[in-house]
């Protein structure tokens, strides 16, 4: 017992001893290269302000329940009861009730199967795009890459509400199809599940056509050269070379699709049939239809940790193959 | 200019005409636009040599080679490597490496890998992939970096890599575009030797492309110097240096004294003519080798070396007196500038024989210049 007792106090003593070192070293950190600090603090605030408070916001209201017709329309946290304590009052129902109910985890899948496939066209055409506009000549690649930011002038709501008149029972797709002969009835486009991938990947392509493009005008195009020198046929040296090379920018290009996408909530909401549940949506309606927001934060928060999780573990791992690359 | 000459046959195989040419070059064109890049140039280059193209930048040089290559395809021509057409063929299906002026090294490889990537497009079984790369990492001295990225090494190792990835293939030819060009001049002078010890271990070919004329002469058994899309020459080194062909090439390769002027007399028993040099305003004894009419307008080229200083008038084929304009120190030689009665400019260079702390001569010095009839090449206008 004794022995236990010294080893916890060493190890105590040890914790506090590193902890002081710990903020120490923070100090002199902060003396050293104050500069840097504050470099890095900027960002820091702006995420501090408006995307960690916001979200602890969120939390805090996903372990309350609800009270309809009330303003706000959830339990307070700390309550004071009749002999003067303070309680903190926090339930962990409303995520329960994701787990209880089919429709969340439905709607979960439906958001990530959206997301993916999407993810993945807008991957098979961004591709080519970015990289013509990668080996274009300098004037034209500048003229292409305005083709592409273009559409983002207008309200991508304006754009989604568009895309129901060309994909309507008689809307431009149609006409045209009709028109040529290729079909003799109007096909189903509206309101299916088709429609939504159409939706997202065209409102999202440019997210992956341009970290795309920026990665392959950084490529060394010699060694492509280099490749079929060595006896690579044009395809292989494409798979052997410009694909891993350009993997950056297929990671970032998808994050920056995929995120958005697992959360989109217009482009569903217009264009998919009422089976085109995503996550999004039940959002919504939780938010707004419901008027039940502890568990419409919780759905929120179960969202950002389906995306952020798997996020933060690709980056762990990325950055620990680097600096075991690095070290070799 | 250090030249060390390289071992050669006792029969070059360019002065044997039984030799067959194991790379012939046949009419190659390239136009960019109107421009020409290469202009109808015919070439052979016989096994086992290390040739050189060099020349200016635009000279039409890299895109000979990269014609080799396959990279570029000309408007006409052919190109036969041991009496194949390989005009028509891909880059990737020619017997032809290319050792790139980037070194065009892949960075998401190891060197190991980046080594294998020839062996591997050959579908070779991995035990020999393994064998050859280990055998090109000792051929370039790097035995144990073949699991380095290539942004962990030097820019000499970088080069040594190229080197061996572009031989693991055991190509037929092997071409170097400015195989030396990113390096620092100590290294460079170093790795011109090696790279003259590699290929003469493993007996390939080389066509190599280079500005450098210093480097052209140290390594090449053979150059050819272009300009403007055209092959000025194709000599040994000191058959450059010492009879070149044209204006062009007595001015690129080395320095020189060049005087404009007319044939006024010829001697065809000692072999001489007497070229009346504006410039000069007299008359210089040059030695030919193929007879010119009387009257014809040609050119004097002597190198400053091969002219002698004196201080008092000497007994020469060629005399001319002036003043010191100029002196350049460089060490193991002197340049001076003599400034003739005519206005004219002559270079001398005179070789530091003793030791000592001063220049030989000074300023305004009048000096005696004299050279033999030998030492001036006459040239075409």
């Amino acid at each position: 017992m004794t022995r236990l007792d010294g080893g916890l106090g060493r190890f105590w003593n040890q914790v506090v001893h590193n902890l002081f070192r710990w903020f120490g070293a923070i100090g002199q950190e902060f003396r050293a290269h104050r500069g840097r600090v504050l470099v890095i603090g900027i960002p820091m605030f702006w995420l501090g302000l408006f995307f960690l408070l916001p979200f602890l916001i969120v939390l805090k209201i996903s372990l309350t329940s609800a009270l309809f017709g009330q303003a706000p329309p959830y339990s307070p946290i700390f309550d004071l009861t009749q002999d003067s304590t303070l309680v903190l009052r926090l339930t962990w129902t409303n995520y329960a009730a994701l787990l209880k109910d089919s429709l969340y985890l439905s709607a979960y899948l439906n958001s990530l199967l959206f997301a993916s496939i999407s993810t993945l066209v807008a991957l098979l055409i961004g591709y080519p795009i970015a990289y013509g506009i990668a080996r274009a000549p300098p004037l034209w690649r500048l003229l292409l890459l305005v083709g592409v930011i273009l559409p983002f002038w207008t309200s991508s709501l304006l754009r989604t509400y568009a895309m129901i008149g060309i994909l309507k029972a008689n809307g431009l797709i149609n006409q045209l199809l009709l028109g040529v002969g290729i079909i003799d009835a109007p096909l189903d486009l509206l309101y299916t599940n088709l429609a939504v991938y159409i939706g997202i990947v065209y409102n999202y392509l440019p997210f992956m056509i341009l970290p795309l493009t920026a990665n392959l005008m950084r490529m060394d195009f010699t060694l492509l050269e280099a490749a079929e020198d060595l006896g690579a046929r044009p395809w292989r040296a494409f798979l052997r070379i410009t694909l891993p090379l350009s993997l950056p920018g297929i990671i970032a290009g998808a994050m920056l699709v995929f995120i958005p996408a697992v959360g989109e909530f217009v482009i569903p909401d217009i264009l998919g049939g009422p089976d085109a549940i995503t996550i999004g949506r039940v959002l919504w309606t939780e938010f707004f239809n419901n008027r039940d927001w502890p568990l419409a934060s919780a759905v929120a928060v179960a969202m950002l940790l389906l995306i952020v999780v798997p996020t933060l573990i690709f980056e762990y791992v990325e950055n620990r193959q680097q600096r075991v690359e690095a070290k070799r | 200019m250090s030249t060390p000459l390289r071992r050669q046959p006792a029969v070059a195989p360019w002065q044997d005409p039984a030799a067959q040419p194991f790379l012939r070059i046949q009419n190659v064109t390239k136009t960019y636009g109107k421009v020409y890049a290469c202009d109808d140039v015919s070439l052979d280059i016989y096994q086992g040599e290390l040739f050189a193209l060099l020349g200016g930048s635009g000279s039409g040089k890299s895109t000979l080679l990269r014609a080799l290559a396959g990279l570029v395809k000309p408007d006409r021509g052919r190109v036969l490597i041991d009496g194949v057409d390989i005009s028509d063929l891909p880059p990737y299906e020619r017997p032809v490496n290319m050792m790139f002026q980037s070194y065009a090294l892949f960075p998401h490889m190891t060197v190991a890998q980046n080594i294998a990537f020839g062996l591997k497009q050959d579908r070779l079984s991995s035990a020999e992939i393994r064998d050859r790369v280990a055998q090109m990492l000792e051929l370039v001295r790097m035995p144990d970096l073949g699991r380095r990225k290539p942004d962990q090494l030097s820019g000499g190792q970088r080069q040594r890599v190229a080197l061996a990835r572009a031989l693991a293939k055991q190509p037929k030819l092997l071409l170097l575009d400015e195989p030396l060009g990113a390096l620092d001049r100590k290294l460079r002078e170093h790795t011109q030797f090696e790279l003259m010890n590699i290929q003469e271990k493993v007996g390939t070919t080389f066509v190599l492309v280079t500005h450098d004329q210093e480097e052209a002469l140290t390594m090449a058994s053979r150059l050819a110097v272009m300009n403007a899309g055209l092959i000025e020459q194709v000599s040994t080194p000191a058959g450059l240096y010492e009879y070149p062909a044209t204006r062009y090439v007595a001015e690129f390769i080395g320095s020189t004294n060049l005087f404009e002027g007319r044939i006024a007399a010829q001697d065809e028993e000692a072999g001489t003519v007497q070229v009346y040099c504006d410039a000069l305003e007299a008359e210089v004894q040059a030695r030919y080798s193929d007879p010119i009419p009387v009257g014809a307008q040609v050119s004097v080229s002597v190198r400053p070396e091969k002219i002698d200083v004196h201080e008092s008038a000497p007994v020469a084929d060629n005399v001319a007196v002036g003043q010191v304009v100029e002196i350049a120190y460089l060490g193991d030689v002197s340049i001076y500038q003599v400034k003739a009665a005519s206005g004219a400019i002559l270079r001398v260079q005179e070789t530091h024989v003793e030791r000592s702390s001063e220049p030989h001569y000074d300023w305004d010095d009048t000096l005696y210049l004299s050279w033999g009839a030998a030492a001036a090449v006459v040239l075409p206008a």
